[in-house]
């Protein structure tokens, strides 16, 4: 459990970060609350030549609202978005998907630009951000841009991130109105991972959805949104009557993971049972907020 | 006892300071000039010959002193001693590091020793080894299969032993059974996981010729005999301390490679050499527990009177036996009558060589293999006659007055009340209630279930007769000039909290403050022997020789207390540490003022030695036999396959006891344990040999939350043992938890005509069951 030798810079502007990530490239790795890099890096499966720590940098974290938008810098950690009134007032999402995150001491180092950069199929916060349409803003030497959540990530631990670029915000909607939200997961005994996890969250106007989003963590080599989940739920009615959400093909062309914790099935079975039961809750959550 | 004040008071633990302050000193906070730093070079496979192992690089790295392989020390090293026996062992040569090919993942292959860890680990990647692959085995009923590889080819077959046990009139059972019922059970491989992993520091001086090696050990008097042995030392030349230990529960009663590969650097470096075992390092190298897989018959007559039982069972040695495994299935045989009269019993154990770290004593060591059979079996057994299973255990106990209770197995039990504990248990659980209220919600389509376990262990070990290396314990209490006490106890505590309850007896029976005790253990100069702890041992074997050695000091004192008040040593009596005469209690000594007579020594009686100390080494008739009843009540949801614990209730039986506190402590700990087996712990390898629970990420341990409140209670059996009447405690929570647990879920699924599931009773595994069949009204069973 001892790492290979590194190099270690801790640059004190996000430029002199881009220009060491720059100037090293694929021999240098970020570093923010390092819960999964340095792990990695101790059982020798990722051995970077420098390590480039952002937590000296000014600006990089801190939740604040522009307009109908949220925006968190990268080095917000997991407990600071559980327990940011801001988000538990318009985007409660993102809280409750926190708070699903590891332990205290996780929650304590652990960053949402970190999580979402390293891609681990089972994370947590990846669901929210995609059931919410969240952007990612990547800043490289030369280049800005907002990237979707839908296109950032690519595959198993794959994102859309070059290798010279850092994830420095992360943008979600102001969630208005009579809103629900619910993140659900069944975890992974020993790690805490998501087996499957489902964030929903839900509008509803004279007693019918008028918007939704969901999206299912766990499940697959990559989170994603369940949009035909969604598609069906548009407009439909959801007051006492509504029993069945239709989640039954939430899994619609997705190759499930299937390991020692769980196979293929039993994670297609779970990733339906949840998606049913969140979308209840938010609908449920939705319907008390607006009496 | 004289009127007894600390004994049976909730005193708490004083280790627990030093402990939460982060002011113990387990062996790597132990630093010593000079020390050299030790990295080991694992097998990444399971079975493989080594072909080329090259380590020039490695010893070219600066800051590298030195690097050895299998070769280097064959003939300087001993074999890694198996101490249980059996007639038909075949013991494998277990060399401390591989010599030509490795067995199972994680075997030592070299080791590079340099100037801090971080080097060492470094100039690991610089060895060349290339490995032959030989096709492995790691299930055991595929090793014993004709055709499997054999893994030591000096045999023919991957059989390591056979041990059988035949009571009674096995035939005449099954042929009079009304019926017979038979169950397939699996106790799967579980990782012992203390939260110290192991460690070693040793350091030799040249001068003294005296070797010292601190080691993370439950056993450090006999660790001491096998190092001297292993590096061909003289014994009264090497000393092992067992500093603070940080867990063990039985994974560190052994002896491992590591011990002596340390204690042979340090002697051929002549600098202290230290090493740390990482928590992969311990998933793969330190033993594990259970591994059992064993096919049960349980012949019984229409009323419920129980006939015979037999079991069959293949138990997954591992590549090579360390200390004790040959001797943990014959424990399983030999407590397989459990509470019950069962007047034959047979048990075959086929031991299994498979490619994998050796299996061994790990928390109950056999006996919850045992429980779990029989009090799975009593469940069975109940449904399939269609009987009360209350009513039914109630019917096969032994009464207080058959005690002492011989078993078929050829045991003893000392002392016991099953049926006491089991009305308490269920009048604590309210059990006649939530059976109304499992059939009620049934009906809504959610499925509680009610489980019990009436369970018996086997402690206090042991009588020597029936231990590999001796089963007596050595106490030393000493009276210091100043009054102070010292006592010295050959059990080496590490978490038990015998600094406490040992200060408690001895505080007891001399009448002084606990404060001025102290309790010293775990280091071999300090105390002259001993065996150490396991076994559930410590407190009725270690705790009986340190209050005889108390008694004893107490009657040299008297004797002393005589003398100087003119007095006839019967005419004294003795109450909070002092002696007066009869009927003139101002004429009086306490302990501390004869204590310092002792030692000056100028106004003793004739003849007797100076100084005020005893010892006691307590050589126990037999073992003690603690019991009880857990009673767990589960709500499991078929959707997900969730189990709730919504209930614990447990009531057990360890004789007297010393500290409330420690007591419940042990049970919390053991039924934590036991729940993890039961619900999700499970050491997996898959066919090749590879580990894949080897992280903490994967193999999953209890915690805090996973635990429901613990309802806990007692009946108090004295056992007549020892003085003291103590039992023992350490591993009951961990044998009566497992089977109620599983016996709850099964009750929960009995509509779905579930009748067993295989531990760990993971979520998946539910789930499928609860697809099978829909479920059926019916009312809940009893």
């Amino acid at each position: 459990m001892i790492p290979a030798p590194f190099e270690y810079a801790a640059p004190q502007t996000l430029g002199e970060a881009i220009r060491l990530l720059s100037s090293e490239g694929e021999e240098a790795k970020l570093l923010a609350g390092g819960h999964s890099l340095l792990p990695m890096m101790k059982l020798r499966l990722a051995n970077p030549k420098i390590l480039i720590d952002l937590r000296r940098i000014s600006g990089l974290s801190g939740i604040r609202r522009e307009g109908d938008q949220i925006v968190i810098g990268a080095l917000t950690t997991h407990y600071e978005i559980e327990s940011s009134a801001l988000l538990k007032e318009v985007c409660p999402l993102l809280p409750e998907t926190a708070r699903a995150i590891g332990d205290v001491q996780v929650r304590n180092r652990g960053t949402i630009g970190g999580s979402l950069a390293h891609a681990d199929p089972a994370a947590d916060l990846p669901a929210a951000i995609l059931a919410l349409g969240g952007e990612l803003r990547l800043t490289g030497s030369d280049d800005q841009r907002w990237v979707k959540g839908e296109d950032f990530f690519l595959g198993l631990m794959t994102t859309a991130l070059k290798p010279t670029q850092i994830i420095t915000e992360i943008r979600v909607p102001v969630l208005a109105g009579a809103v629900g939200t619910a993140y659900l997961k069944i975890a992974q005994k020993a790690s805490g991972f998501a087996i499957v996890g489902v964030a929903v969250w839900v509008k509803v106007e004279d007693k019918a959805c008028t918007d939704i989003g969901v999206a299912v963590t766990g499940l697959g080599a990559k989170p994603f949104r369940a949009k035909e989940v969604e598609k069906k739920l548009w407009g439909k009615r959801v007051d006492h009557t509504f029993l069945d959400a239709d989640a039954s093909h939430v899994d619609r062309g997705i190759d499930p993971l299937d390991d020692i914790h769980a196979s293929a099935r039993f994670r297609a079975h779970l990733a339906r049972v949840l998606t049913d039961r969140a979308i209840h809750e938010a609908i449920s959550k939705a319907t008390s907020r607006k009496s | 006892m004289p009127v007894s004040k600390m004994v049976g008071a909730k005193v708490k633990r004083r280790e627990d300071p030093r402990l939460v302050r982060g002011l113990a000193h387990y062996v790597d906070d132990i630093n010593l000039p000079n020390t050299l730093h030790v990295s080991i070079l694992r097998s990444p496979y399971a079975h493989a010959r080594i072909t080329t192992l090259e380590t020039d690089a490695a010893l070219k790295h600066p800051g590298v002193v030195a690097v050895v392989t299998g070769p280097d020390l064959r003939d300087q090293v001993g074999l890694v001693p198996v101490a249980s026996q059996n007639p038909s062992l075949r013991v494998p040569k277990h060399h401390v590091l591989a010599v030509e090919k490795v067995c199972y993942v994680g075997e030592s292959v070299a080791a590079v020793v340099a100037e801090d860890r971080y080097t060492a680990r470094d100039a690991l990647d610089l060895i060349r080894v290339d490995y032959e692959l030989l096709p492995a085995v790691s299930d055991a009923e595929k090793a014993l299969a004709s055709g499997a590889p054999v893994i030591h080819s000096e045999w023919p077959d991957n059989v390591a032993f056979r041990w059988e046990l035949k009571q009674g009139n096995l035939a005449h059972a099954f042929k009079e059974a009304h019926k017979v019922v038979r169950q397939r059970f699996v106790h799967q491989r579980l990782a012992p996981i203390a939260i110290e992993p192991r460690g070693v520091l040793a350091r030799y001086l040249p001068g003294e010729k005296e070797l010292t090696v601190w080691s993370s050990t439950q056993i450090p008097h006999l660790l001491k005999t096998q190092l001297s042995l292993m590096l061909n030392l003289p014994e009264n030349r090497v000393r092992v301390i067992a500093p603070e230990v940080g867990g063990g529960f039985g994974s560190k009663l052994n002896v491992y490679r590591e011990e002596a590969l340390i204690g042979y650097l340090a002697l051929k470096l002549n600098r202290p050499v230290k090493w740390i075992e990482g928590r992969r390092e311990n998933i793969q190298t330190t033993i594990h527990g259970r591994g059992q897989i064993g096919e049960a018959e349980v012949a019984v007559k229409k009323d419920g009177t129980l006939l015979g039982l037999q079991y069959k069972v293949i138990a997954d040695i591992g590549a090579y036996h360390q200390l004790l495994t040959p001797g943990i299935p014959p424990l399983t045989g030999l407590m397989l009558s459990g509470c019950y009269k069962i007047p034959a019993i047979g048990m075959e154990v086929t031991g299994v060589f498979t490619n994998k770290i050796a299996t061994d004593a790990y928390r109950g060591a056999g006996r919850p293999e045992a429980t779990y059979v029989v009090e799975r079996m009593m469940d069975r057994v109940a449904q399939e006659l269609g009987i009360d299973r209350v009513e039914f255990r109630k019917k096969n106990f032994p009464r207080p007055k058959d005690f002492p209770f011989k078993t078929a197995t050829g045991l003893a039990y000392d002392s016991g009340n099953y049926q006491a504990a089991l009305d308490k248990a269920l009048k604590l659980a309210g059990y006649e209630k939530l059976r109304g209220e499992q059939n009620k919600l049934r009906k809504q389509g959610r499925y509680l279930g009610i489980g019990l376990s009436t369970y018996v262990e086997i402690c206090a070990m042991g009588p020597s007769a029936a231990m590999p290396a001796g089963g007596w314990e050595y106490g030393n209490v000493k009276v210091e000039p100043t009054g102070k006490v010292t006592v010295l106890t050959g059990v080496s505590p590490h978490g038990q909290g015998q600094e406490t309850s040992f200060a408690q007896i001895v505080a007891d029976e001399l009448g002084v403050d606990i404060d001025d005790i102290t309790v010293v253990h775990g280091d071999t100069s300090a105390v002259p022997s001993g065996i150490g702890t396991f076994g559930s041992r410590a407190t009725a074997v270690g705790g009986t020789a340190v209050y005889q050695a108390a008694e004893k000091v107490k009657e040299k004192a008297r004797e002393i207390a005589a003398h100087l008040l003119e007095a006839d040593p019967e005419d004294l009596t003795f109450s909070d540490g002092r002696f007066s005469v009869k009927g003139v209690p101002k004429k009086g000594l306490t302990i501390q003022q004869i204590a310092l007579e002792a030692y000056m020594a100028r106004r003793l009686p004739k003849k007797m030695e100076p100084g005020l100390s005893a010892t006691s080494v307590f050589e126990p008739s037999n073992f003690t036999f603690p019991f009880g009843t857990h009673i767990c009540v589960v709500e499991v949801e078929p959707q997900t396959g969730k189990v709730e614990i919504k209930k614990y209730v447990a009531v057990d039986d360890c004789g007297k006891v010393i500290n409330p506190l420690l007591v419940d402590g042990q049970i919390q700990g053991g039924i934590a344990q036991g729940l993890g087996q039961a619900l999700f712990e499970e050491v997996i390898y898959d066919e090749n040999g590879q580990l894949l629970t080897s992280s903490l990420m994967d193999y999953p341990l209890p915690r805090a939350l996973d635990l429901p409140r613990l309802e806990l209670s007692r009946t108090e059996t004295p056992t007549p043992v020892n003085p003291l009447g103590i039992k023992g405690v350490g591993e009951a929570g961990t044998i009566g938890s497992t089977p109620a647990i599983v016996n709850a879920v099964v009750d929960a699924l009995a509509p779905f005509g579930v009748t067993d599931i295989d531990m760990p009773l993971k979520p998946e595994k539910i789930w499928q069951l609860c697809q099978t069949k829909e479920p059926t009204k019916a009312r809940g069973g009893r």
